[in-house]
């Protein structure tokens, strides 16, 4: 077995496959790196995702276009985070209820719509999902070429998002005001930003990111939508938020480490290692959870966060 | 002359307190006017109404003569108009450059070699030197607060509103401070300043305006005015004489630190091998300017931070470090320096608070169930012995003003006979009425044969209640005197490091 672990083929299996398996966690930590740096924790980012990636399914499935599907999923995302906003933002509820809320409320539509569509027939519909694209010259590089460069598109759009978001939030004047308002709203506020409409704005760029980490699932990685795909995949992202400290690239890093045990647990269950399967699905999250208490002790939380914000104007 | 600003019957309503009522206020170019008033006057309201951040409920704005409505602080800085509040808004992670960027207009991406450059030269030309790098939290009071200034004239600002600037100032800071506000009066700017401290209203202001539950009730000019004239004005009586320190009786030892150390959390030794002893029956006044370890000092004495060396006894009592439960149960009264952060649920009701120690022990509870009415009937003695001013022991401690945020504090900490009182800054912020009753507060558990730790950066206060008075300077003891013997050029120069 040990051979066949230290096989060049298994090494470039088990890379191209930790990019695939990322991709969504990636793309939802980014989401929700950007709406907590504004201090909203939305929890509703698992419900979020599974209708993301049901609308996105049903998209491609009538539509025949997958890119149709991504779009799709993306404003489907924007939908309900505009809900979370309205909820947590606007009326000032709490952000862990209105989140928590979202997901069942979601995952109970995203079921419902997909039954109104498709019905519940014996073999479930599929679609013809994205195939992986090969990047000229640098997917021959030898050996390790083609693992990193045969990948789907919407992998190599998340890994163009993960600097573009770090330069939004750490070096234009709108990354600004997001991390003043999620430190220290108040003091946003005296100097003119509006609190209120910049949590919203990143919010629904949030929600869109879920959105579309969902029909990842459904148009690539899969070609079915079933009610458990993204498989607690959201609160992983919630995690790798915490992991990466609020920073897009080291979020990613982690998103890239859940990928690395995902898919090195789906080899190790086919080499017939003589264990019950929900022993290695355990795994990566098992992993997770070390990494969470061993990191989230030096984490700095966004001041502002869970905090709505308000003038302290009662007054008529 | 023209006025810059000019506020017209303003009025403010809360739900239930008229907070301005038809006020009227004249700023003039180059002039600092003061606004004086009791806790709870309505002069931070009235100045949140100049900077748009409360809509008006009546009344008129005028700018260089022209009428004008705020929405929002937005409106008000491109009016010219900038304010510095009583707490801060400044955020704590990020540089001094990125603070005074937040909110300007510019480019998608940020500047920041235009705007250092910017930054660079208003702080050449005002005199106020930070380095543009800084994080936030690295720098002490009084550098924040020259921030807040810089952030201000980077804004463009010609009319500032300092919500009382000095009440968490040193003295030498204080001076600073002035020394920049008549750099800003030479060159054009106009100033509006709050203080409870009434001599440096007289040092700073030209004019100045009184407030008194809501109402305008006076204006003066600052050369035809007096301190007892200000504050008979502000409170609507004669204010009582000078109080009577009275000899003190001393007993046994009550609180006794031996050789306490601690780290800050930077890591730097805030406090080093000190020891003293407090007896029954005197207070106790430790002076110093803020910052040289007063406030790990407090912490360690309050059990909410475990010294790393050196012990704490309580008459005669070795008190384990870092648990409070233990000094509370010794008869420990702590009074701490932040009223809001430490020493106050601000969304919990005035009863709430005032159970906050006591809800565990008989009568409030009784395996584990709370009773209500005991709770009620222990709210209610608080109040009317404390004379506290609160729409009801239901209403949230937030609607309460300064003083009586104070007072509740005091009652529920002293309403229990302790043995010991530790009072840190525990007149910051407070009026001059307030302050003499907590004041007097000190001066009766003393009579009571308490012994009092009183904690301040205010000599004045030090001096006014003190049976001996030790000088805190960088973490350690630089010298004790008794108060009759003090001399206060010594004081002064024992805060400042010098011995000899
Ligand atoms: N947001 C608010 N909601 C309800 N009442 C308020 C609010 N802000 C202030 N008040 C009330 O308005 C009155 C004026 O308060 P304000 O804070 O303006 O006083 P102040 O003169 O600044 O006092 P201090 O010297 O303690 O700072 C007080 O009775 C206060 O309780
Ligand atoms: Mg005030």
């Amino acid at each position: 077995m040990m051979s066949e672990i230290f096989s060049v083929a298994f090494i470039t299996g088990i890379i191209a496959a930790t990019l695939r398996m990322s991709t969504p966690i990636i793309l939802a930590t980014l989401g929700e790196i950007i709406t907590e740096r504004s201090g909203v924790l939305n929890l509703g980012i698992e419900g979020t995702m599974l209708f993301g990636a049901a609308i996105g399914f049903l998209t491609t499935l009538s539509t025949g276009s997958l890119w149709l599907g991504v779009l799709a999923a993306a404003l489907a995302g924007i939908a309900l985070s505009l809900i979370m906003a309205i909820l947590s933002v606007y009326l000032g509820l709490s952000q862990h209820v209105s989140g928590l809320g979202i997901t069942i409320f979601a995952s109970g539509l995203a079921m419902f719509i997909y039954r109104l569509v498709v019905g519940s027939p014996t073999v479930p519909p599929i679609i013809d999902p994205f195939s992986p694209i090969a990047i000229p010259l640098l997917s021959r590089i030898p050996i390790l070429g083609g693992s990193f460069f045969t990948q789907y598109s919407l992998t190599y759009i998340t890994w163009l998002l993960i600097p573009a978001v770090s330069i939004f939030l750490f070096k234009t004047r709108a990354g600004l005001r997001v991390r003043t308002i999620g430190q220290n709203p108040f003091a946003a506020d005296t100097v003119g930003v509006n609190v209120n409409l910049t949590r919203t704005l990143c919010l629904a760029a949030g929600g869109a990111f879920f959105g579309v980490a969902g029909a990842f699932l459904t148009l690539a990685h899969q070609n079915m939508f079933l009610i458990d795909v993204i498989g607690g995949r959201g609160w992983i992202a919630i995690a790798m938020t915490i992991f990466g400290n609020w920073n897009p690239v080291m979020g990613a890093v982690g998103g890239l480490i859940f990928g690395f045990l995902d898919a090195l647990q789906l080899r190790l269950q086919t080499l017939g290692v003589d264990l019950p399967f929900h022993i290695f699905l355990m795994i990566p999250y098992l992993i997770t959870i070390f990494a969470l208490i061993s990191v989230s002790r030096k984490a700095s939380v966004p001041a502002g966060l869970l905090k709505p914000y308000r003038r302290e104007d009662k007054g008529g | 002359m023209q006025p810059v600003i000019e506020m017209r019957g303003v009025t403010k309503r809360f739900v239930d307190v008229i907070a301005n009522d038809k006020v009227d206020l004249k700023l003039f170019p180059k002039e600092i006017v003061g606004l004086l008033g009791e806790n709870g006057a309505g002069k931070t309201t009235l100045m949140n109404v100049l900077f748009g951040y409360y809509n008006l409920d009546g009344g008129k704005l005028l700018i260089n003569g022209g009428e004008v409505t705020f929405g929002s602080p937005k409106d008000a800085i491109n009016h010219g108009i900038a304010m510095i509040h009583q707490h801060f808004t400044l955020v704590q992670t990020q540089s001094v450059l990125e603070n005074v960027m937040i909110g300007m207009e510019g480019s998608f991406f940020l500047n920041k070699k235009k705007a250092r450059e910017k930054l660079l030269g208003i702080e050449k030309d005002f005199g106020l030197n930070l380095d543009p790098d800084a994080i936030v939290w690295t720098l002490s009071i009084g550098e924040q607060q020259k921030l807040e200034i810089l952030k201000s004239l980077y804004r463009g600002a010609k009319t500032l509103i300092m919500d009382e600037p000095t009440a968490v100032l040193a003295p030498t800071e204080t001076i600073e401070l002035f020394e920049t506000l008549r750099i800003l009066v030479a060159s054009g700017h106009s100033i509006i300043f709050i203080s409870h401290h009434l001599q440096e209203v007289m040092d700073i202001c030209d004019r100045v305006i009184v407030l008194r539950s809501g109402k305008r009730v006076a204006e003066r000019k600052v050369s035809e005015t007096s301190i007892p004239e200000l504050a008979s004005l502000m409170v609507g009586r004669e204010l009582l004489e000078r109080l009577e320190r009275g000899e003190a009786k001393t007993g046994n030892a009550v609180l006794e630190a031996r050789n306490l150390k601690v780290r800050n959390n930077r890591g730097i030794v805030a406090v080093d091998n000190l020891s003293f002893t407090l007896r029954e029956g005197e207070v106790l006044g430790v002076a110093g300017v803020s910052g040289n370890g007063q406030t790990a000092l407090s912490e360690m004495l309050f059990g909410q931070v475990k010294p790393e060396d050196g012990e704490i006894h309580i008459s005669g009592k070795n008190i384990p470090g870092g648990s409070p439960s233990a000094i509370i149960k010794e008869g420990m009264a702590r009074i701490p320096e932040d009223r809001i952060k430490t020493g106050l649920f601000m969304d919990l009701s005035v009863k709430e608070n005032m159970i906050l120690e006591s809800h565990v022990n008989e009568p409030i509870s009784k395996k584990g169930l709370i009773n209500m009415k005991e709770i009620r009937s222990f709210a209610e003695k608080c109040i009317n012995n404390f004379s506290v001013k609160t729409d009801g022991m239901d209403a949230p401690v937030k609607s309460l003003s300064g003083g009586n945020l104070q007072k509740v504090i005091l009652a529920r900490e002293l309403v229990g006979k302790p043995k010991v009182v530790v009072a840190c800054q525990p007149t910051r912020g407070l009026d001059v009425g307030a302050m003499e009753y907590v004041h007097q507060a000190m001066l009766d558990q003393k009579t009571d044969g308490a012994g009092v730790l009183l904690i301040s950066d205010d000599l004045d206060e030090i001096f006014l209640l003190s049976d001996r008075i030790i000088v805190m300077y960088e973490g350690k003891i630089i010298g004790e005197v008794s108060t009759n013997e003090a001399d206060r050029d010594k004081i002064g120069l024992w805060m400042s490091g010098v011995t000899s």
